[in-house]
């Protein structure tokens, strides 16, 4: 493999889009590089000549609660997710789908900007996330920064819609209601694959007295060419007149007729997938709904 | 070049490298920190773990410049900033906690992956001295460890933590054994071992010479093609190349190989390349760099030949040839075992079972790619010796010397003399340690193309493989195709066996015969078979070689035979154990080849010893506590159940290969001794056996005995590290060494103290008349030789005498008499005989039950090993804590043969080139273990033992297909299993399923 010929650790947001502006599709950022090294090494990926370190900018690895949101830098690693106390409380979805990223030395450096800009369907951060309903902050050469749904931001199979010289800056969601809950699982193989077989994440809110689903985020991968929302699923979760056995199984089976499922080599049959849906929904979402039960009168967060 | 600054341990550094630097790179190459090793390049094994401002990072993709003005910690400054005592005079090395354990727990075999695991294993430490086993191996969950299995290193980081609370480190449990001898049957630390876990050990890549230029290998990319044309002019004009060399550069001999001698230097010419890890070029330049660019620019013109890549195919008369010279065409060898009459065993048996069993080509995975480095005649610095002997350093010969962790140095030494036109003694392989071999170091990989380099260019010229090129190039272990059938009759007694093999041997020879062979005649199993008939077709194939891999072709074989076992258990109603119980090879019984096993037949007893702990384990869930411990248990939405293997394997070459090794044992003038012999030292301790041997036989305290391996010009031949023959062969080459030598010295000793030489004795370092044995003596009986047939000493409290000297004056006593003191002795094992003629094939087998609790995830297919238990006869444990160390190894290896290993080739091409494809075990398919020793001594044996390299991983893959099957009854006849498959099948309640992953 041929290697860049510079790199730069630019400190503020304006100096990483000024150099990616300046070297256009000659530079690509880089954060933590567990995704972008490997397939430059593997030859998966063009090797350009400039590389831009966002990992050195202010706050870009930020945990806050601002004006009312959760707010998270793009360049904040698997590792600093996982031990955040607020995210534990919080984002349960999150903290657990990034922490089985990969071992320590990784998690250490990986950060959940990488996870979601590499634009895997089944990236394990990404479907976290996408179950907390949350924004993304583009920020592009010229200081346009605006947040938008994080869904918009994918094209197709590692493909995103960032033009060369924007980057993502932040990600956003609300905190936590009261009576509600999320969780992660995913099933993978021991053999030679490092994504998951499939991954489910969900977020619930329950009713006053705890037994309707009153609102109901899903988010699966892969299922599709991008990160996917089960909203079959979610509707006859909240079309149910009671969290039960029969709500379960409806919301598994409106998720199996709208997933796309594939047959990958190596990684797992459709029919597999098929069935894999059914069982983690249903650890995903007896977990959710167990910790909205719990969540009766939500603690207060602080703005940090 | 850009200016970085950082810190590393401690120590500023300002250097200007390249901005595309790798941290590993700068840590290695630029600051000769070399104990931060390279495995994979790409965030998979965790060899690079360093510590960046209080983080670990794999720093083999971490670009150097993120690390600008941070602090960085390698094992290096692990050891030193301890080191201050308290009076701070003192600059003796202090380890780290966690490094002291690593020693005396056994968690450091062949040390390749030891820093990484050491450095990863302070970060939770620091946080949490008392971590759980849960919370160890999420912190290790990726850090991978070929050698150990796993278990010493949980131990190793729990009594470290343990030493950090308290101020005590426990001792490591051990395996009960017979009782010991001074130095034989103790767990004595490994000789390497303070420099394996301190990053001081060498590995070939942490050498460099003054002037060193760097070759790259240029690979075909068809599976079978006629190289027309091979255009390298622009890569030789690119500035900073040196050579490009090609077929047409070789001056010898333009093949090589082990067996046979089908093995191009180089493809092209005459020689087709016949797989896509065939070399085509190499280029030799500057920097490796530069050597990659110039691969780039070298034009070939191939004609795309047919590929043959199934070896049934391969046997059809259409199909393409490999080796069109050949007689026997793509046949490498039908081998043929035939005992008794089947027809009539068949006719006689009321039961017969048959099925065809599938495994996959396995990669070894060594954690240390291949690297050879070689030095020209001529050189005009010093090729230092690997060789820690005082002395050794001065011995500099001015010959071709090539530096490489190989399995066979002076095979090493033959194959390059040969193709480079040269005598073997102008040549000289010095062994490097070795980051791992288990078979996948025993050809030539880069060692013959760096030679040549550095005869062509007159410069050191290094080669290293990557880890993709590793993968590619090396030889694999076979994958098989076994049909077999099973008779017995109604109380269980087996009567016949009639099996095909079809071994895919791939493009060359190698060891393929071999290996292929000892499939065949493991064909029966370790049980009493009346009517073999068992055929054989090892084939070439445009796939990469196969060759050898810990257990040699009877790992394939287990896998078919243990699994029909069960099967017909289960059609007889009867118990699994007691089946085996009923069969299984005793003294006096016979193998199928026709050879009577007249001793050391511990299996009965591993068997016995195996059911017994199954029977009373707590973790048998609640059905199987007192009644059938083979029944399922469900917890949650886990299906559990126990399942049983036996195995056997032979130690040593056997077949009427004569087999050798030769050792030369030194004394010196101040009390210590070398023993030296080119055996080759891969992880296994075997430096620690030769020691043990030595200091037995000499009475010397283990420390005193310097060991050499591995070198050509001052080691003897100690034969190839194959066929788990080294602690039997070269342990009794240097035993029987070190023995001549005693009795050199014990004859001389004996005039000076006017006595008889049998009693002259030593122990800890003293020669004395050991005057008991002197008044026994006198009262009418000679006494043979002291206990155990050793030197009188059992490693109880030192006899009085007054007649003693120490070990020095006796040497100096020998010295005066004008005796040489150093002595070579060639040991010759016994004599095999050729498969076929009903000798004796081997001379001794170790044995094995292994017995695997098992748990399927109903809801998902997921399997997990959690306990194994197991029991091996070795004839003799020489060091308990070694052999522990080889007996978790194996078995986690053969975890990872049933449950994840799979080396995929798509017509052809390989789809796993990287290591992320390819996942070995890691630390969380790490069982708990109870590993039982059986020693039944084997006669000719070094203190009775026999091999335990192989054994250890045979018998556990069917014991884990077996369990499976108890648990769900899926019966899986090809590995690795599939969860994909085994849902499928036990929602669809199919019994068997042949799919396993990565089928094509
Ligand atoms: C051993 C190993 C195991 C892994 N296991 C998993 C796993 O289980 N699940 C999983 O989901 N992933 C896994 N990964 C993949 C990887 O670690 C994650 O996707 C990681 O989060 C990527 O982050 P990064 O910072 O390393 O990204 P990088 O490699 O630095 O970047 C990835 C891509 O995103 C772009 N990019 C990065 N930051 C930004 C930004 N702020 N704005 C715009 N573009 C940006 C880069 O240009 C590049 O194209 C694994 C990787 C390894 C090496
Ligand atoms: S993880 Fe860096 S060398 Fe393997
Ligand atoms: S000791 Fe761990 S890989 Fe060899």
């Amino acid at each position: 493999m041929s290697r860049w010929r510079a790199y730069h650790t630019p400190t503020t947001v304006a100096e990483a889009l000024s150099l990616l502006h300046q070297h256009k599709d000659k530079a690509r950022i880089i954060a933590g590089g567990t995704d972008l090294i490997l397939d430059m090494e593997a030859e998966h990926a063009v090797v350009p000549e400039v590389l831009v370190d966002v990992t050195k900018i202010a706050g870009i690895d930020r945990v806050a609660l601002e004006d009312g949101w959760i707010v998270l830098g793009a360049g904040i690693t698997h590792t600093q997710i996982e031990s955040s106390p607020l995210l534990r409380a919080q984002a349960r979805c999150l903290t657990e789908s990034c922490g089985v990223i990969g071992g320590p030395q990784v998690r250490n450096v990986a950060t959940l900007g990488g996870n979601v800009a590499h634009a895997l369907p089944a990236a394990d951060g990404t479907i976290g996330l996408l179950a907390l309903e949350a924004e993304v902050e583009i920020a592009g050469h010229g200081g346009s920064n605006r947040w938008q749904p994080l869904l918009s931001i994918f094209a197709g199979p590692g493909r995103n819609r960032l033009a060369p010289d924007q980057m993502l800056h932040a990600f956003r969601f609300r905190p936590i209601a009261a009576r509600a809950g999320n969780a992660f699982d995913r099933i993978m193989r021991p053999q030679g694959v490092a994504l998951p077989v499939l991954g489910i994440a969900a977020r619930v809110r329950l009713d006053a007295d705890l037994r309707r689903v009153e609102d109901a985020v899903i988010a699966i991968g892969p299922a599709g060419p991008t990160p996917f929302r089960a909203s079959g699923a979610e509707e006859a979760l909240t079309a149910a007149a009671e969290f039960d056995d029969a709500a379960v199984e409806n919301a598994v089976a409106a998720a199996q007729e709208q997933a796309r499922l594939r047959t990958s080599k190596y990684r797992a049959s459709q029919e597999y997938r098929r069935e894999m849906i059914g069982v983690l929904l249903r650890r995903v979402l007896q977990a959710a709904v167990e910790r909205a039960r719990m969540n009766d009168a939500p603690t207060q967060v602080e703005d940090t | 070049m850009t200016q970085l600054t950082l810190t590393v341990n401690g120590t500023e550094h300002a250097l200007d490298v390249p901005p595309s630097r790798y941290l590993a790179e700068v840590l290695r190459y630029d600051l000769g920190l070399t104990g931060t090793k390279i495995g994979c390049d790409e965030a998979e094994c965790g060899c690079c773990t360093v510590i960046v401002d209080g983080q670990s990072v794999d720093s083999c993709i971490y670009p150097a410049f993120k690390a600008q003005g941070a602090q960085v910690s390698t094992i290096e400054g692990l050891a030193q900033t301890r080191s201050c005592s308290q009076n701070g005079s003192s600059h003796a090395l202090e380890l780290h906690p966690l490094q002291s354990a690593f020693i005396r727990h056994g968690a450091t075999q062949c040390g390749f992956c030891t820093p990484g695991f050491i450095m990863q294993a302070t970060t939770l430490l620091d946080e949490n001295p008392d971590p759980s086993d849960k919370e160890i191996k999420e912190c290790l969950k990726d850090t991978y460890c070929r050698c150990t299995g796993y278990t010493a290193i949980i131990n190793s980081v729990k009594a470290a933590g343990e030493y950090m609370r308290t101020g005590t480190m426990p001792e490591a449990e051990l395996p009960s054994v017979i009782e010991p001898l001074s130095q034989i049957g103790q767990p004595l630390e490994r000789p390497d071992a303070v420099d394996k876990v301190t990053g001081a050990a060498l590995y070939t890549d942490d050498y460099t010479f003054d002037g060193m230029l760097f070759g790259a290998t240029l690979r075909s990319e068809h599976p079978h093609a006629h190289i027309r044309e091979i255009d390298t002019a622009a890569a030789r004009a690119l500035e900073g190349v040196h050579a490009v060399l090609t077929h047409a550069d070789v001056p010898g001999d333009p093949r090589h190989g082990l067996v046979e001698n089908d093995w191009p230097v180089f493809a092209g010419g005459r020689f087709p390349a016949r797989y896509v890890g065939d070399a085509i070029a190499l280029a030799v330049a500057e920097t490796a760099e530069i050597a990659q660019q110039a691969l780039g620019l070298i034009r070939v013109e191939y004609e795309a030949l047919p590929a043959v890549t199934d070896p049934r195919d391969a046997l059809q008369p259409d199909a393409p040839q490999l080796h069109p010279d050949r007689p026997t065409g793509n046949l490498l060898k039908h081998i043929k075992v035939r005992q008794g009459d089947v027809e009539q065993g068949f006719a006689d048996a009321d039961i017969v079972v048959e099925r065809t069993y599938r495994t996959p080509m396995t990669e070894h995975a060594f954690l240390e790619p291949e690297c050879a480095l070689a030095v020209p005649a001529g050189y005009s610095g010093s090729r230092p010796s690997t060789s820690k002997e005082p002395g050794a350093s001065d011995h500099d010969s001015d010959k071709l010397t090539v530096y490489v962790g190989s399995q066979i140095p002076y095979s090493d030494r033959r194959q390059v003399a040969k193709s480079l036109g040269l005598a073997d003694e102008e040549v000289r392989v010095i062994g490097t340690l070795m980051g791992g071999g288990f078979g996948g170091k025993e050809d030539i990989a880069g060692q013959i193309h760096a030679a040549l380099g550095a005869q062509v260019t007159g410069r050191p010229v290094k080669i290293l493989y990557s880890r993709q090129e590793s993968l590619i190039f090396h030889p694999k272990r076979h994958s098989t195709i076994i049909r077999i059938k099973t008779g017995a009759m109604r109380d269980g007694k087996l009567l016949a066996v009639e099996a095909e093999l079809y071994g895919d041997s791939g493009a060359y020879a190698s060891l393929g015969e071999k290996v292929m062979t000892r499939a065949t005649t493991h064909a029966t199993g370790p049980y009493v078979m009346p009517h073999a008939k068992i055929d054989c077709y090892a084939m070439y194939t445009n796939n990469a070689p196969s060759g050898a891999f810990r257990g040699f072709g009877v790992t394939q074989s287990a896998f078919a035979v243990e699994s029909n076992l069960d099967i017909l258990a289960a059609e007889l109603g009867m118990d699994p154990a007691e089946l085996r119980r009923k069969n299984v090879m005793r003294v006096g019984t016979e193998t199928a080849t026709g050879q009577e096993l007249i001793e050391s037949v511990g299996l009965l007893e591993c068997l016995d010893l195996v059911e017994e702990e199954i029977r009373t384990s707590e973790d048998g869930g609640p059905s199987s506590l007192s009644s059938d411990p083979w029944t399922s248990f469900q917890i949650g939405s886990k299906r559990y159940a126990w399942g049983i293997a036996a195995g056997y394997k032979n130690t040593g070459l056997g077949g009427g290969a004569p087999d050798k090794s030769e050792a030369e044992v030194e004394v010196f003038a101040d009390g210590t001794a070398a023993i030296r012999t080119s055996s080759a030292e891969m992880g296994q301790n075997l430096v620690g056996v030769l020691a043990a041997c030595t200091a037995q036989e000499l009475g010397l305290p283990f420390e005193k005995v310097h060991v050499t391996v591995m070198d050509t010009d001052l080691t003897p031949d100690g034969g190839p590290s194959t066929a788990s023959r080294q602690t039997y062969v070269s342990g009794n080459a240097a035993r029987l060494a070190a023995r001549a030598m005693r009795q050199q010295m014990q004859t001389v000793l004996a005039e000076k103290f006017d006595t008889h030489p049998d009693v002259i004795a030593f122990h800890e370092g003293l020669a004395y008349v050991d005057e008991k044995r002197l008044a026994q003596m006198h009262g009418a009986e000679l006494p043979v030789e002291g206990a155990n047939g050793t030197n009188g000493s059992t490693g109880k409290a030192l006899p009085q005498s007054i007649r003693s000297i120490s070990f020095a004056d006796a040497v100096n006593a020998l010295l005066a008499e004008n005796r040489l003191p150093k002595i070579r002795y060639e040991y010759w094992a016994p004599q095999t005989q050729p498969l076929g003629t009903g000798g004796d094939m081997h001379f001794a087998f170790s044995y094995a039950v292994h017995a695997a609790l098992v748990s399927v995830d109903t809801d998902t297919g997921e399997v997990a090993v959690e306990r194994v238990i197991s029991a091996h006869d070795v004839g003799r444990a020489i060091n308990p804590l070694s052999l522990l160390g080889q007996i978790e190894g194996g078995i986690v290896m053969g975890i990872g043969n049933a449950l994840t290993e799979n080396y995929i080739v798509e017509n052809g091409i390989p789809w796993t080139e990287r290591l992320g494809q390819y996942k070995m075990p890691g630390i969380k398919m790490t069982p708990k273990m109870d590993s039982h020793i059986v020693e039944h001594p084997t006669a000719d044996g070094p203190y009775g033992a026999k091999g335990v390299g192989e054994i250890s991983s045979i018998p556990i893959s069917p014991a884990i297909t077996n369990a499976i099957c108890n648990a769900v009854g899926v019966r899986c006849l090809a590995l690795p299993v599939d969860q994909d498959a085994l849902l499928l099948a036990m929602r669809d309640k199919e019994r068997e399923i042949d799919g396993h992953w990565g089928q094509t």
